[in-house]
């Protein structure tokens, strides 16, 4: 298959796959815990925190690809702030191609994920607590192994946003090959040069292939799972 | 030594007032009340799922909500079990995990092997162990609930309607289970009920609750007899509780003789082993009264006492009497006509005729 692609692409492809998944497990620990805040949690603000994780998902991709430029390019106050404490660089990074999908991804994972632990039957974490667990460990024991079907469905719906993310990722890091050009980057560069076509085509059956592996994948497991969670 | 179980309450819920205030020695205590009388909120608030406005409740000597004191200890700290009206347990994890879950969280408390089949002896639920709750029937899933709660090492067991949600084959599956914990275990129990069979079966202590509030608390026999709760809503199957000792098996009638205080009774029934204790209920329209001994009667048992009490009549012709035979209550419904004719007063010299006797307990 290595001659079918040229080096190129197949770097392009490797690139979207280690952006999308360390996007989805950088932003899985955050997205519970917002999604429990959001799902369980009574505080002043709940409604705005609420709109704020919603807001890349009604943005225009490239509003939010151009305030993280503002915000985290290296004259921006977090940027800034990053490379002088941290040396952490992101723009024009494949570390912010990562950044940037991943708060694309961020609304699908806390969605799902809040969703399933509303779900959850609060008397089950109740009887825990009545067992002698605390409230931290109700939610290790009960609430989160119940919840597991809705958090990998947000895991699958946000890798999936993040290997198609196209318009924040090339504004906030462009488009440089082997650096932060992902799939959509890279076919949308095929189809701004003549001759391109046949290049466009290969890497978008390779996007149609991977979705589809990711969905089904994503179904078989989570039909495990509930499977073993309805007992 | 300190009492088991205090509990002094009062918390507003909506339009709802619950004044509650009782007390057990251990033993089984059943909150007895129709449908929205607050037991709920009641073992809710002992067991740490509502904080009340105002309250004490104490099990042990341990104070486990002091709200003078500011003492609220949250439910995970209080030991006590909770056996709830669905079993509640965790459909992710096994039988075998479910009932040893309170040791992931109180290692030190963690129960011996030779603990954990005591209590799978004791519901009868070794076979289950490797199963999944969501394979199991309402009868089982409660026992294991049961055993869970147990298996936590509790200070105190609440059990709210356990077998509420049970069909009868499955109610009488798990009540001799009940009745094991109550007398093999020294382990203080709240059961809620609204079922008069359950809580004749069980109780050692009872407290009725109505609209909120406690009307009366005291040992289960007495509570049961007496003629002001007798009209309560929940109980309007009046009736008494004897409690006795078996003298003999007749096989061929199939009755047992039985030695209770009011005295000797016979009762239909399997053949039972002699000593073995029984508890019957007499209900108060099954007893008749004469003026002198009957001769000639198809009823067998005829017991002698003296009026105690003569209860309101019913608004429609009926009214219940406390009759004290050799210190045992028992009531009696009859007319009011009868009482005028019979000349019936407190201290007069009387034998109640009772028609029927069912068994509550083996």
């Amino acid at each position: 298959m290595s001659g079918w692609l040229s080096p190129d692409e197949w770097v392009a492809v490797r690139l979207s796959l280690l952006v999308a998944s360390t996007a989805m497990l950088v932003s899985l620990p955050f997205g519970i815990a917002i999604a429990w805040l959001l799902a369980r949690g009574r505080f002043w603000g709940k409604s705005l925190l609420d709109a704020a994780v919603h807001l890349p998902l009604i943005l225009p991709p490239v509003v939010t690809g151009y305030l993280l430029l503002l915000s985290f390019g290296r004259k921006g106050p977090i940027g800034a702030w990053l490379e002088a404490w941290f040396g952490v660089v992101l723009s024009f990074r494949w570390t912010g191609a990562v950044l940037a999908s991943a708060i694309m991804g961020f609304p699908l994972l806390v969605r799902a994920i809040r969703l399933s632990i509303e779900a959850v039957d609060r008397k089950l974490e109740d009887a825990a607590g009545t067992l002698g667990a605390g409230p931290f460990q109700v939610f290790l024991v009960v609430t989160l192994p119940l919840c597991l079907p809705g958090i990998l469905a947000g895991m699958i719906l946000c890798f999936a946003k993040a290997m198609g993310e196209f318009g924040a990722t090339i504004t906030f890091v462009s488009n440089i090959p082997g650096e932060t050009q992902t799939l959509p980057s890279a076919i949308y560069t095929f189809t701004q040069v003549p001759g391109g076509e046949a290049g466009a085509m290969r890497l978008t059956l390779i996007s149609i292939a991977l979705s589809v592996t990711a969905l089904f994948a994503s179904e078989a497991l989570a039909r495990r799972v509930s499977r073993r969670v309805a007992g | 030594m300190n009492p088991a179980l205090q509990v002094d309450v009062r918390h507003r819920l909506g339009g709802f007032a619950l004044q509650a205030q009782f007390g057990s020695d251990g033993g089984l205590t059943a909150l007895f009340g129709p449908s929205g009388s607050g037991k709920t909120s009641l073992v809710n608030i002992i067991g740490g799922l509502i904080r009340p406005e105002h309250g004490r409740v104490v099990v042990d000597g341990q104070v486990l909500l002091d709200t003078q004191a500011g003492i609220d200890l949250p439910s995970h700290r209080r030991r006590i079990g909770y056996v709830f009206q669905e079993a509640r347990l965790f459909p992710h994890l096994t039988v075998r995990q479910n009932l040893l879950f309170g040791r992931w969280f109180a290692p030190r408390l963690a129960p011996a092997t030779t603990e954990l089949d005591a209590v799978l002896e004791l519901l009868g639920i070794g076979h289950l162990l490797a199963r999944r709750p969501a394979g199991l029937s309402g009868g089982e899933k409660q026992r294991v609930a049961i055993g869970r709660a147990l298996l936590a090492k509790p200070r105190l067991l609440l059990m709210d309607e356990p077998l509420a949600s049970l069909d009868e084959a499955r109610k009488a599956e798990i009540l001799p289970h009940i009745e094991r914990l109550r007398d093999e275990l020294h382990i203080p129990i709240i059961y809620v009920s609204h079922a008069v069979a359950e809580v004749a079966r069980l109780a050692t202590t009872l407290a009725v609750m109505e609209q909120g509030r406690v009307v009366v608390a005291g040992p289960g026999a007495e509570v049961m007899t007496r003629l002001d709760i007798a009209g309560l809503s929940g109980l309007r199957e009046a009736g008494s509780v004897l409690e006795g000792e078996v003298l003999a098996h007749d096989p061929h009638y199939g009755l047992t003789t039985l030695r209770s205080r009011a005295g000797l009774l016979q009762v239909p029934g399997p053949p039972r082993s002699q000593g073995a204790r029984l508890r019957v209920r007499i209900l108060a329209r099954d007893v008749m009264l004469s003026l002198g001994r009957p001769q000639g009667l198809s009823a067998l048992n005829i017991l002698a006492g003296t009026v105690a009490e003569i209860g309101e009549g019913d608004g429609r012709g009926a009214v219940t009497l406390r009759i004290d035979c050799g210190g045992a209550p028992l009531l009696s419904r009859v007319t009011a006509k009868s009482v005028a004719e019979l000349g019936l007063v407190p201290g007069l010299g009387i034998h109640a005729i009772v028609k029927s006797v069912s068994v509550e307990a083996p």
